[in-house]
C-alpha cells in the first residue's frame, strides 16, 4: 500500500546527521517519582490555566489543578498523588528564562489515580461529548507547539475536512520520541486515528505520515492496522505513508504538502484546505482520554546527548524537573556544552535546569562539547544564496536578514516573514554562520510588540479623546446651568423691583429716597419694567384721569347744606374740570408716546423714565395751586356754624396736646414749662372766644362769614393769579421760580435746624430730615 | 442645426466647451460637497504615528494637538516617548530630513514605565485622577486610588500633583507575553564599522588581525 501512495516534495530542506540511533538502543523506560513536581499552568499555547487547588490540598493523579481559561487554553492535571505545597512562580522551560505560575506538588509515592470514566465504544458517544472529554483531559499538541487539540478538532462549519494526517515524520535530528511511541503504542495510535476520524466526520483519507528512516515504526503500524481491521473495517482506510527523510518534512504545513500536494496559503490554517494534521502522540493521548478517561499527565520524551550515560526514551510525568531527569540518566555537567529542550535545529538552550518537563517537551538534549559546539562567530553575509535554496517555505532569508538588521518591519512583512516556520535550515547551511533564525525571531517579536503597542496607543488615543469629549460636555453643561441660574436670578430681581416700585410709587412725590444706592437700584429696576407692564400702568393713569374728569363734569346738585349753587361753586367746578382735562391729556400723551416707542423694544424704557420727571415737576407745579384753591374752596363750602364747631374741635385737640406737652415738660423739669403753659392759656382763651361766637350766632355770623368769605375770595384770587402767572411763564421761568421758592424754604429750614441744634431740641431729627428732603427736592428740580 | 454649427464654428466651439466646463464644474462641485472629508487627513496620519502617551512633553496638551501643530509647521523632534523611531517615521511621512530628538523636551527612555500608587500612603485627593489624560487612575474622593496598569501610558503627569508623593514610575516587567527574542549580540556592533576600520573583509583577515594582536 505504501508504495502505491503518491508523495510530493517540498522546496528546500536539508539532510543533517540524523543522530537517532543513540536513543533507540534502549526500550521505552520510566524513571522513579521525583521528590517534587513543578507543574506550570501554561504548558500549552494560549491563555494560562487558572489554579483550582490551594496550598495544602492533597491531590490525586489526574486531578484537575488548573482549569482552562477560555477556549484557547487547556486544563492542567496533577501528575501524581500528593500534596500541593506551593502555587508560585517557578522556572519553566522557556527561552526567556522567565518564571511563571506553577503548582508544586510533593508526591506521596502512591501514585493513586482519581476515578477514571472509561468508555468502551466511542462511537456510542456524541462528537461534542468526545470533544469535551478530550478538552477535559487537557490534551494539547505534543509535537512542539502545544495547540489545544479540542480546538483543532472542531473546525469551522465552512471547512470541509477530507484528509486527516497523523504526523509521525519526526524529522528533527536526535528526537525519537514519536518513533518509539509508534513502535510500542501502535494499536493505541490506530484506535486514536479512528477516534479522530469519527470526530471529524470520517474524512476520505486517513494518512499516517512517517519518514522512511523509521522502518520499525512503519512495520508496527501496519501490523496494528491489520489487527484493528478485524474488528473495525474503517481501519483499512488508514494508510501509512512513508516518504524520504528530509528536514523539515515534519512541519505541519510541510507534511500536508508532502502527503497531499496542497500548499497551505499564507495566513491560513490547514483546515482551510480541508486537512487536519495531528501529531501521533497527541492522537494517542486523545484516545487514552476517551477510552480510559485518563487526563494527559505524562509523555514520551527522548533523553539524549553525549553528556549523558544513558540515552533513551522515557515516559515521564509532567512537572518532573529536568535536572532530576538528567540526574537519572547520568548527566555529566562538565562534558555538556549546554542543555537544550527540543532538537538541535529548533530547540532552545535551557537557562535553568530546574525547569520541569511539560507537554511540549519532546526531547531533552544534553550534547557534549564536540557534539554541538557553541556557534561559530557570525561573519558578513557573502550573498551565496544557500539559505534561499534550503528554505522550505520559499522565502528569501537573505533579504529578510538585511531587513531584520535594519529593523525595516514593513519590508519584512511584505517579504512574508510570518510564514517563516523558524526551522533553522538557513542558519544550518549559512557559510558565514549567521544566526539567521534568531534575527527572524527577534524581528517577529518586535513586530508583534509594535502591534501590541499600536493597539495600546489606539486605546489610549480613544480614552484620551473620550476624556476630552467628556470634559467638554461637562463644561458645556456647567455653562448652561450657570446661564439658567443667571436668568432665574435676573427674573427674581425684576419681580422684586416691580414690587418695590408698586409700593414706592405713591411716595415718589415725597422723594423719600435717602440712600443713593437705593435710588440707583430703584432707577435700574424702573428701567427694567417690561413694556407691557408700563403700558398697563399708563392706561390705568389715563382711566383714572378720565374718571376724575367725569366726576368733575357732573352738574352741581343742590344739597341740604348748600341749597343754592353759588357763583363761586361754578367757578370752582370749572377749574376742577379744566384740571382734570389737563391731567387726562397728559396721561393720554404719555400713553401715546409710550406706544409710539414700543416697537423699538431695545430702548423703550429710557423714554418713559425721561418723561416721568418732567411730569412729576408739572404735577408738582400744579399741585400747590390746586391744593390752595381746594383748601380755600373747602373753607368756603363749610357753613359758619359748622366751621366754628370744627374750629372748636381742633382747638380742643390742640389744647389737649398742649396740656400733654406741659405735663411732659413738667415731669422732665424743662425750662420751657412756663412758655408752654402760656400757650395752653392762650388756647383756652381762644376756645372760650369761639364758643362765645357759637352761642351768639346771629350777631356774629354775618361779619364772620363775610370776613371768611373775603379771606377765601382773596385766597382764590391769589391762587388764580398764581395759576395764570404760571401759565404765562415759560418752563424755565417756572423752574427758576420753583427753585427760588425751594431755596427760600431750605434756608428757613436750615435756620430752624440751627436753632434747634443750639437749643438741643428733641425734634432735631425731624428738622434735619426736613432739610435733607428739601435739599433733595432742590437737586431733583435743578 | 448642423448648418448653424457649420456657419459659426468658433461660436459653437465656445458654446460646447463652455457647456462642458459648466457640466464638469457642477459635478466637481457636487462631489466636493457630497464626499467632503471631515478633518485633516494628514493630522490623522501624523497622530497615528505618535505614541499616544498624551504626556504633553512636546508642549501640547496631547498627541493630537501636537499632530495639528506639526501640520502647522512645528518641528517633528519634540516627542521624547516616541524617540528616534517616531521622528524617523514622521520624517518619512512628511518627506523631510529626520532631525535628532530635541532633548529640551525630555530624554528617550528605552524602558517603558507605568505609574504605581503606594496605596497605603494615598490620601484620596483625586488630584492624580484629574491629571491623568487617559483615565487610567481609579478611585474616589477620600478613597484609595489605583492605577490601571494596562491603560497607563507612563506619561508622568500624575506624579507632580500628588500632595503626598505616593506615586512611583516603575519600569514595566517583561512577562512571558511581552518577551521577545533579541537580535543576536554577535552582530549588534555595526558590521560596516569593523570593515571600514580594520579592513577585515573576509573571515581570514579577522583571524590574522587577531593573531597580530596576540603577538
Amino acid at each position: 500500500m505504501t508504495s502505491l501512495t503518491r508523495v510530493w516534495d517540498i522546496p528546500g530542506g536539508i539532510h543533517p546527521p540524523e543522530n537517532k540511533n543513540q536513543s533507540l538502543q534502549l526500550p521505552l523506560g520510566e524513571i522513579p517519582l521525583p521528590p517534587l513536581l513543578v507543574i506550570p499552568l501554561n504548558q500549552h499555547m494560549g491563555t494560562p490555566a487558572q489554579p483550582v487547588v490551594q496550598v495544602g490540598d492533597s491531590v490525586l493523579a489526574g486531578q484537575l489543578i488548573g482549569a482552562a481559561d477560555g477556549t484557547f487554553s487547556a486544563n492542567t492535571h496533577a501528575s501524581t498523588s500528593g500534596t500541593v505545597i506551593a502555587i508560585e512562580d517557578r522556572a519553566i522551560p522557556h527561552p526567556s528564562g522567565i518564571a511563571a505560575q506553577s503548582i508544586v506538588i510533593q508526591p506521596d509515592g502512591l501514585h493513586a489515580w482519581i476515578e477514571k470514566e472509561e468508555c468502551a465504544d466511542f462511537r456510542a458517544l456524541d462528537r461534542l461529548e468526545l470533544l469535551d472529554k478530550i478538552r477535559a483531559a487537557g490534551v494539547a499538541g505534543l509535537g512542539g507547539a502545544g495547540f489545544p487539540t479540542a480546538v483543532k478538532l472542531a473546525p469551522k462549519s465552512t471547512q470541509v475536512i477530507d484528509t486527516l494526517i497523523l504526523n509521525g515524520a519526526e524529522c528533527e535530528p536526535y528526537i525519537t520520541a514519536d518513533d518509539m511511541l509508534m513502535q510500542v503504542r501502535a494499536n493505541e495510535l490506530i484506535a486514536g486515528t479512528l477516534l479522530l476520524s469519527h470526530i471529524l466526520h470520517h474524512p476520505e483519507k486517513l494518512l499516517i505520515g512517517v519518514e522512511d528512516n523509521k522502518p520499525k515504526a512503519i512495520a508496527a503500524l501496519k501490523m496494528a492496522i491489520a489487527a484493528a481491521a478485524v474488528t473495525d473495517p474503517e481501519a483499512k482506510k488508514i494508510q501509512v505513508v512513508s516518504f524520504p527523510t528530509k528536514y523539515p518534512s515534519g512541519g505541519a504545513k510541510q507534511i500536508i504538502q508532502i502527503l497531499t500536494g496542497r500548499e497551505t496559503p499564507s495566513g491560513h490554517h490547514s483546515a482551510d484546505i480541508g486537512v487536519i494534521c495531528v501529531n501521533v502522540a497527541t492522537a494517542v493521548a486523545a484516545w487514552r482520554a476517551v477510552r480510559y478517561g485518563e487526563p494527559m499527565i505524562s509523555r514520551v520524551t527522548t533523553i539524549v546527548g553525549e553528556a549523558l550515560q544513558t540515552q533513551r526514551n522515557i515516559d515521564v510525568l509532567f512537572g518532573t524537573p529536568i535536572s532530576y531527569v538528567l540526574e537519572q540518566h547520568g548527566f555529566d555537567a562538565n562534558r555538556a556544552s549546554r542543555v537544550v529542550m527540543g532538537g538541535p535545529m529548533m530547540g532552545f538552550t535551557l537557562l535553568d535546569l530546574d525547569a520541569p518537563v511539560i507537554k511540549t517537551t519532546n526531547c531533552i538534549l544534553a550534547p557534549g562539547k564536540q557534539e554541538l559546539p557553541p556557534p561559530a562567530p557570525a561573519q558578513a553575509c557573502i550573498r551565496c544564496g544557500l539559505c534561499a535554496e534550503v528554505c522550505p517555505v520559499s522565502l528569501l532569508p537573505q533579504q529578510l536578514f538585511w531587513y531584520a538588521q535594519a529593523e525595516d518591519f514593513d519590508r519584512l512583512e511584505t517579504h512574508n516573514l510570518f510564514d517563516c516556520i523558524e526551522c533553522g535550515a538557513c542558519s544550518y547551511v549559512c557559510p558565514s554562520s549567521i544566526p539567521l533564525v534568531q534575527y527572524y525571531r527577534a524581528a517577529k517579536g518586535s513586530i508583534r510588540q509594535q502591534e501590541i503597542e499600536k493597539e495600546k496607543a489606539d486605546r489610549s488615543r480613544q480614552r484620551f479623546e473620550f476624556r476630552q469629549a467628556r470634559i467638554a460636555k461637562e463644561e458645556a453643561e456647567k455653562e448652561a446651568k450657570r446661564l439658567l441660574r443667571q436668568k432665574a436670578a435676573e427674573e427674581a430681581k425684576k419681580k422684586l423691583a416691580e414690587k418695590t416700585i408698586a409700593t414706592s410709587e405713591p411716595l415718589e412725590a415725597l422723594a423719600t429716597t435717602t440712600d443713593i444706592v437705593a435710588a440707583a437700584v430703584a432707577k435700574a429696576s424702573a428701567v427694567q419694567i417690561s413694556a407691557d407692564e408700563q403700558k398697563i400702568k399708563l392706561e390705568r393713569m389715563v382711566n383714572a384721569a378720565k374718571s376724575t374728569l367725569e366726576f368733575a363734569q357732573k352738574p352741581l346738585v343742590p344739597n341740604k347744606t348748600n341749597p343754592v349753587i353759588s357763583e363761586e361753586q361754578l367757578v370752582k367746578q370749572q377749574v376742577r374740570v379744566k384740571q382734570a382735562a389737563l391731567k387726562l391729556a397728559e396721561a393720554e400723551k404719555k400713553l401715546a408716546d409710550f406706544i409710539a416707542t414700543q416697537p423699538e423694544l431695545a430702548a423703550p424704557e429710557p423714554l418713559p423714565t425721561a418723561t416721568t420727571p418732567a411730569v412729576a415737576t408739572t404735577t408738582a407745579i400744579d399741585d400747590p395751586i390746586a391744593a390752595a384753591i381746594a383748601r380755600a374752596q373747602a373753607k368756603l363750602a363749610i357753613s359758619p356754624a359748622d366751621r366754628i364747631r370744627s374750629n372748636i374741635e381742633s382747638l380742643h385737640s390742640r389744647l389737649a396736646k398742649a396740656e400733654e406737652r406741659v405735663a411732659e415738660a413738667k415731669a422732665d423739669g424743662s425750662i420751657n414749662v412756663a412758655a408752654l403753659q402760656q400757650g395752653v392759656d392762650k388756647l383756652r382763651e381762644k376756645i372760650a372766644e369761639t364758643e362765645a361766637q357759637l352761642t351768639e350766632p346771629g350777631a356774629n355770623e354775618p361779619v364772620a362769614v363775610k370776613a371768611e368769605k373775603t379771606a377765601a375770595q382773596i385766597a382764590i384770587e391769589k391762587a388764580r393769579q398764581k395759576a395764570t402767572a404760571m401759565a404765562n411763564k415759560s418752563d424755565g421761568q417756572k423752574r427758576a421760580e420753583q427753585i427760588q421758592a425751594l431755596q427760600l424754604r431750605l434756608q428757613k429750614a436750615r435756620e430752624r435746624l440751627a436753632q434747634a441744634e443750639a437749643e438741643n431740641d428733641p425734634n432735631i431729627e425731624a428738622f434735619r430730615l426736613g432739610v435733607t428732603r428739601l435739599e433733595e427736592k432742590l437737586n431733583e428740580i435743578a | 442645426m448642423i448648418d448653424v454649427i457649420l456657419q459659426n464654428p468658433i461660436l459653437s466651439a465656445l458654446l460646447a466647451l463652455g457647456g462642458l466646463s459648466a457640466a464638469f464644474g457642477a459635478i466637481l462641485g457636487f462631489a466636493a460637497v457630497k464626499y467632503k472629508v471631515d478633518g485633516d487627513p494628514l493630522v490623522e496620519r501624523i497622530d497615528a504615528l505618535l505614541p499616544q502617551t498624551q504626556c504633553g512633553q512636546c508642549g501640547h496638551p496631547g498627541c493630537k494637538p501636537y499632530a495639528q501643530a506639526i501640520v502647522n509647521g512645528e518641528d517633528i523632534n519634540k516627542c521624547p516617548p516616541g524617540g528616534q523611531a517616531t521622528i524617523n517615521a514622521l520624517a518619512d511621512l512628511l518627506d523631510v530630513p529626520a532631525p535628532s530628538l530635541d532633548t529640551e523636551h525630555g530624554e528617550y527612555s528605552e524602558v517603558k514605565k507605568v505609574a504605581f500608587i503606594r496605596e497605603e500612603e494615598c490620601i484620596g485627593c483625586t488630584k492624580c485622577i484629574q491629571a491623568c489624560p487617559t483615565d487610567a487612575i481609579l478611585g474616589a474622593a477620600k478613597q484609595m486610588h489605583t492605577v490601571i496598569a494596562d491603560e497607563c501610558t507612563g506619561c508622568d503627569l500624575c506624579v507632580e500633583p500628588c500632595p503626598v508623593d505616593c506615586i512611583d514610575m516603575i519600569p514595566v516587567q517583561t512577562d512571558l507575553n511581552a518577551w521577545k527574542w533579541t537580535l543576536p549580540t554577535t552582530n549588534q556592533k555595526p558590521l560596516f564599522h569593523v570593515v571600514a576600520n580594520e579592513l577585515n573583509l573576509i573571515a581570514s583577515d579577522r583571524r590574522n588581525s587577531d593573531d597580530e594582536k596576540a603577538a
